[in-house]
């Protein structure tokens, strides 16, 4: 088949594409735009992410400065509420009692304070999103694509413009792995509301419930184990994604297995990756265990 | 409260995007299967008629796919008409703005589902005070008054059961008393007891003949099930293909079935449930003879009263006691044995 070029004209051979120079102007044309605008707008830019600095600063020097012990007890509090069960609660206490052990506390809680306003981010950006993508068909053909890129487009190439925007430090990190974990969020929620039984929103229409009413007391309560599932992604999402975001400056674990990468400290890499794993895991089983609590009312079913 | 009468007037539905195009096309006889084929709309309700009496129970009655459950939804608007108006209290519904509508919705329908249609998360006490909940009545209040209501449908002590603990009649129980609870003038019942077994259905109907007694609300109830039609029905409408094929009182549609298609469906009914003795009693001649039976009893009762008192004879007297004719075992007996057919009829 080789030879054949020979008997062809060359642009049925090699695809013609645009010649290297008008690329590169082109290329240099949008860079330089999207750059001037950024410096053009720095300020509001900065004055409007540093709520979320301020938050985020809060929240790690809470978790980091308190006495690990009343860290500890508040954590099994809530895994234990949440869950009621107490297998998964001692699961939690040996697994931070292990990430103690091995030096890794502070890491763990610089990371922990970012997955939880990441997911807390998340869920408020994203159930709004769902719950309009559930109302209309036509947001919804809108927003699928946008989730689509969000979801394939490789984490490392939307980095460039965060940290073009945003520079270096915690807060691109943190809208990084919001773009990253929210689509889960927003998907499940407008699946859920959309899943719901049509004959029970028939019957909220026709005891005249308006739209919020039927929303608050119908579609909401009714969708919540999906919109649990939803969530449950979304935490698992931003911790791996914390891994990517210490490449643009975000402490704690992730920061860590960057550096065991950089130098092949294979035992560091796998200490801090475990000590990922254990909270992935607690924080997995306790929201589903939660969710699954939240849904008591469907497990008795009459003969 | 006073319940008024429901007017259906010229009622059209026409399910697909451009419905209204067909409904002259359809008037002027536009066929359901040539409508279908030809623009690929489908006809859900032709031309309908019905006074529903105020105060009364009205059942619709038909096969599945004749248009029932569509009709009772034009009562509350859950689907918007084609064409037509359905007029409560000199309103016509269908030109309701969405405010108003949810007003009406709100203070003068509720709704009983076929398949219950109960909020999961919700127990019985608050799935019964939803419609109060929504009208933004005072906890205290919509409690009170819903607590009374599930006693009164049989619930009392099941408040705290989610409905998933229920069996289907509770269930259905719920329903009715979240419908009752919003103490509306209309009551939808839409194929309300048909996912229930057989003894449950009989006993749910007295449930609701009993209230209805005293509520004396505009029941309209959807039901493909003729013996429940006529033991509930003080006015029947039959519905075939989304047209009204008959409509009148159980006996009248016993005794004059309008064509093949009632005929058929009115066969296997037990008559001696349904006619009243004043339909096949004789003139009478000379002096009364035998016992009295009241005007309106039906047959098999009288049969029963004849048969108890060892009597063959007997006369039919109004609310005065005025004797107003005659009637004999035989001619009860004959009169329940005897199937009367539309060629019968027309003979």
């Amino acid at each position: 088949m080789a030879g054949l070029c020979e008997l062809l004209p060359g642009f049925l051979c090699k695809f013609p594409a645009f010649s290297d120079a008008s690329i590169r102007g082109a290329r240099k044309v949008i860079d330089d735009g999207f750059k001037s605008l950024v410096r053009s707008y720095v300020n509001i830019i900065d004055a409007m992410v540093q709520p979320l600095q301020w938050f985020l600063n809060y929240l790690e020097r809470l978790f980091v400065s308190s006495p690990w012990p009343i860290i500890l007890i508040a954590m099994l509090a809530i895994v234990y509420f949440g869950s009621r069960n107490i297998k998964i609660t001692v699961g939690t206490a040996l697994s931070m009692f292990a990430i103690g052990l091995l030096g890794l506390w502070n890491d763990t809680m610089v990371t922990l304070a970012m997955v939880t306003v990441c997911t807390l981010i998340a869920v408020i950006v994203g159930i709004p999103i769902g719950i309009l993508m559930a109302r209309s068909d036509r947001v919804q053909s809108f927003v699928n694509p946008v989730l689509d890129v969000m979801q394939t487009m490789p984490s490392f190439v939307y980095l460039i413009p965060v940290v073009m925007i945003f520079g270096i430090g915690k807060v691109p990190g943190l809208i990084a792995v919001v773009i990253y974990a929210v689509p889960p969020m927003i998907r499940l929620t407008n699946l859920g509301i959309r899943l719901v039984d049509k004959e029970v929103l028939e019957a909220a229409d026709a005891f005249g419930s308006s739209g919020w009413q039927k929303l608050r007391n119908v579609q909401m309560p009714l969708a919540l184990p999906t919109i649990m599932a939803g969530i449950n992604q979304t935490i698992m999402m931003s911790l791996a994604m914390v891994v990517v975001a210490s490449m643009v400056g975000v402490g704690g674990l992730g920061k860590n297995v960057l550096q065991a990468i950089n130098n092949q400290f294979f035992t560091v890499g796998f200490l801090n990756g475990f000590a990922l794993v254990a909270i992935a895991i607690i924080f997995d089983r306790t929201s589903q265990a939660y969710g699954k609590r939240l849904q008591k009312h469907s497990e008795v079913i009459h003969g | 409260m006073v319940s008024h009468a429901i007017e259906v007037r010229n009622l059209y539905k026409i399910f697909g995007p451009r419905g209204g195009d067909y409904v002259d096309a359809v008037k002027n006889g536009l066929g359901k299967a040539e409508l279908n084929q030809k623009y690929g709309h489908v006809l859900g309700l032709r031309d309908i008629n019905i006074s529903m009496p105020a105060g009364g129970i009205m059942v619709v009655m038909g096969l599945s796919g004749s248009g029932k459950s569509t009709l009772i939804r034009h009562i509350n608007r859950l689907i918007d008409p084609t064409a037509g108006e359905v007029l409560y209290d000199g309103v016509d519904v269908c030109k309701m703005s969405e405010n108003d509508l949810r007003e009406f919705r709100r203070h003068k329908t509720a709704m009983v589902f076929q398949k219950f249609a109960l909020l999961p998360h919700r127990t019985v006490l608050e799935n019964t005070v939803y419609g109060l909940e929504i009208q933004g009545v005072a906890q205290a209040e919509r409690e009170k008054r819903a607590r009374q209501w599930i006693a009164r449908v049989g619930l009392a002590g099941f408040e705290n059961h989610y409905p998933n603990q229920l069996s289907g009649g509770m269930q259905q129980r719920v329903g009715l008393a979240r419908a009752l609870t919003n103490d509306a003038d209309i009551l939808l019942m839409d194929e309300a007891y048909s996912a229930l077994d057989p003894l449950i259905r009989v006993d749910m109907q007295t449930v609701l003949l009993d209230l209805q007694k005293e509520l004396k609300k505009t029941v309209v109830f959807i039901t493909h099930d003729l013996d429940e039609a006529l033991r509930l029905g003080d006015k029947i409408a039959i519905l075939r293909d989304g047209m009204v094929v008959q409509q009148g009182t159980g006996q009248e549609i016993v005794l004059n079935p309008a064509d093949e298609y009632i005929t058929a469906f009115v066969k296997e009914v037990n008559r001696g449930r349904v006619v009243n003795v004043e339909t096949i009693m004789a003139p009478l001649s000379g002096n009364p003879e035998g016992m009295p039976i009241a005007k309106g009893t039906v047959l098999e009762m009288a049969a029963r009263a004849m048969t108890a008192a060892n009597q063959t004879l007997a006369h039919v007297v109004d609310e005065a006691g005025r004797p107003i004719g005659a009637l004999s075992l035989s001619a009860i007996i004959s009169s329940m044995v005897t199937p009367t057919s539309h060629e019968a009829q027309a003979a």
